[in-house]
């Protein structure tokens, strides 16, 4: 709970969320851009669930995948994630199963994709995926390296979100300590305020300090 | 070996004991490609895959002598000896294919440590190698490694382990700002990757942690349904690396480790490779 609360505190808050969300679609955009592929996607990993979940989408499916979940194992993007390792693959079309599967839950069936783990100090958080580079552009080790520099501001952005739901979460809640939450924001909300409403309660908060 | 007949006092060698080290081997001056694998087919030699499963019988891949699978189920490892998952992902039938294409007549055994999902993913790699290192295997082939500091202890011992009962680790080294085990231990032989496309062509590093190049781009490998990919990636690097090994330890079955790293040293592409 005290990280939670921390965080809850630290983050100021609300909006935080769609800033970050924001900032991953971004990154998607980019890389689709760098690669010149048709689409690209973070997955972040819902570790309760020990599953799978499309973030953000840039390029094809776009819209109707961010939400879509799947096992943490499945594909590529699963070993990808338990093996820590970067895989690019040419010709996905080659193994039936991969196909079919991202068929059925995509409506898009890429020919290569670039996967990368996303790891934030000891953990990973997910995966970024790149689909479809053009053909005729031979894959080299630089871009391997370009990937992992991409990988490494998207889990940082990942963490960031991350974060910012834990806040969210222990703002909403309904655990003992949420008014304690619910009282920093409040204040942080009524900075601007001309009354002496935020003078009070912190005067207030001070006493209560003071008496535990 | 004379280590059998009279135990040697643990950490030193008495004068009269010099004789007893004798090594099995006699080295040449010059060690070339020629004197370490040449009409070696990585017969007699055991190499263990960690990984996906393999798919056995797949054209890349032949025979598979053994396919094991580690799950954790509460507190208990569960070891399944005749695991008939096969290959969940593609990976390790990939990592096998390349083995085998270096070392045919080699014995490959599968286990499998990946496809019960994220969570517990850790426990099950590191119970996977115990048990691997446990089989006395010759090498094994792992391009997995883990970020999380708690396993880290654990699998150094695991690693120190198997270098001391003549089992190489051949690791997939990471290409990215993270610190990951167990390939950064010096107990084992970390592998990136060079863009040739010569299997042969492989490259000792004298800035480590990674210890070797290999081939890792643009790689045509086995996956499962019987298909072929084109993959990028240290961990197509890392096999590579061990099917040389195979060779070598089947030319020359009693080289230790420490031994093996150094014939690979030298006879490394930038070093030796091509006397």
């Amino acid at each position: 709970m005290s990280e939670d609360l921390r965080a809850a505190v630290a983050a100021g808050v609300l909006g935080a969320e769609e800033s970050y969300r924001s900032l991953l679609r971004s990154i998607v955009e980019v890389a689709r851009a760098i690669f010149k592929a048709k689409a690209s996607s973070i997955f972040l990993l819902d570790e309760e669930a020990d599953e799978l979940v499309f973030e953000a989408v840039a390029g094809e499916g776009s819209d109707s995948l961010v939400g879509q979940r799947f096992p943490s194992s499945t594909g590529i993007a699963g070993f990808v994630l338990v093996s820590r390792q970067p895989l690019v693959i040419e010709d996905v079309l080659a193994d039936p199963r991969f196909s079919r599967e991202t068929a059925e839950s995509t409506g898009f069936v890429p020919k290569g994709l670039m996967a990368v783990p996303l790891l934030h100090e000891e953990r990973a958080l997910g995966v970024l995926e790149v689909l479809d580079r053009p053909k005729d552009a031979k894959f080299t080790l630089a871009e391997m390296e370009l990937l992992g520099l991409f990988a490494n501001q998207a889990a940082i952005a990942l963490d960031l979100l991350q974060r910012a739901r834990r806040a969210r979460a222990a703002l909403e809640g309904d655990g003992d300590l949420t008014v304690v939450a619910r009282v920093a924001a409040a204040l942080e909300e009524r900075r601007e305020a001309e009354d002496s409403s935020r003078e009070s309660a912190l005067k207030l908060l001070a006493e209560l300090e003071k008496l535990l | 070996m004379s280590t059998e007949e009279e135990p040697l006092p643990a950490w030193s060698l008495p004068a009269e004991a010099v004789e007893r080290i004798a090594l099995p081997e006699v080295w040449p001056g010059q060690i070339t490609r020629e004197w370490a694998w040449g009409g070696a087919t990585g017969s007699g030699v055991r190499i263990c895959v960690l990984d996906s499963g393999i798919e056995a019988g797949h054209p890349m891949v032949g025979e598979v002598q053994q396919s094991v699978a580690i799950s954790i189920e509460g507190d208990e490892v569960i070891v399944d000896e005749e695991d008939e998952a096969g290959d969940l992902c593609g990976h390790g039938t990939a990592c096998a294919g390349v083995i085998r294409s270096l070392a045919p007549e080699c014995e490959l055994v599968s286990v499998r440590v990946l496809g019960a999902g994220y969570t517990g993913s850790g426990t099950v790699l590191l119970e996977g190698l115990r048990w691997a290192i446990e089989q006395g295997f010759d090498a094994i082939n792992m391009s997995l490694s883990t970020t999380k500091q708690k396993f880290a202890g654990l699998l150094h011992e695991l690693a120190d382990t198997a270098y001391f009962r003549r089992t190489m680790l051949v690791a997939s080294a990471h290409n990215m700002p993270v610190e990951s085990y167990p390939w950064r231990f010096s107990s084992v032989i970390s592998v990136g990757s060079h863009e040739q496309e010569d299997p042969f062509a492989y490259y000792y590093n004298p800035k480590p942690p990674v210890e070797f190049f290999a081939r890792g781009v643009d790689v045509e490998v086995a996956w499962t349904g019987g298909g072929r990919l084109v993959c990028t990636g240290n961990s197509f690097a890392t096999p590579h690396i061990a099917g040389i090994a195979a060779l070598v330890l089947s030319k020359h079955p009693e080289l230790t480790p420490f031994q093996l790293k150094s014939v690979l040293y030298l006879t490394a592409t930038n070093v030796g490779g091509d006397a």
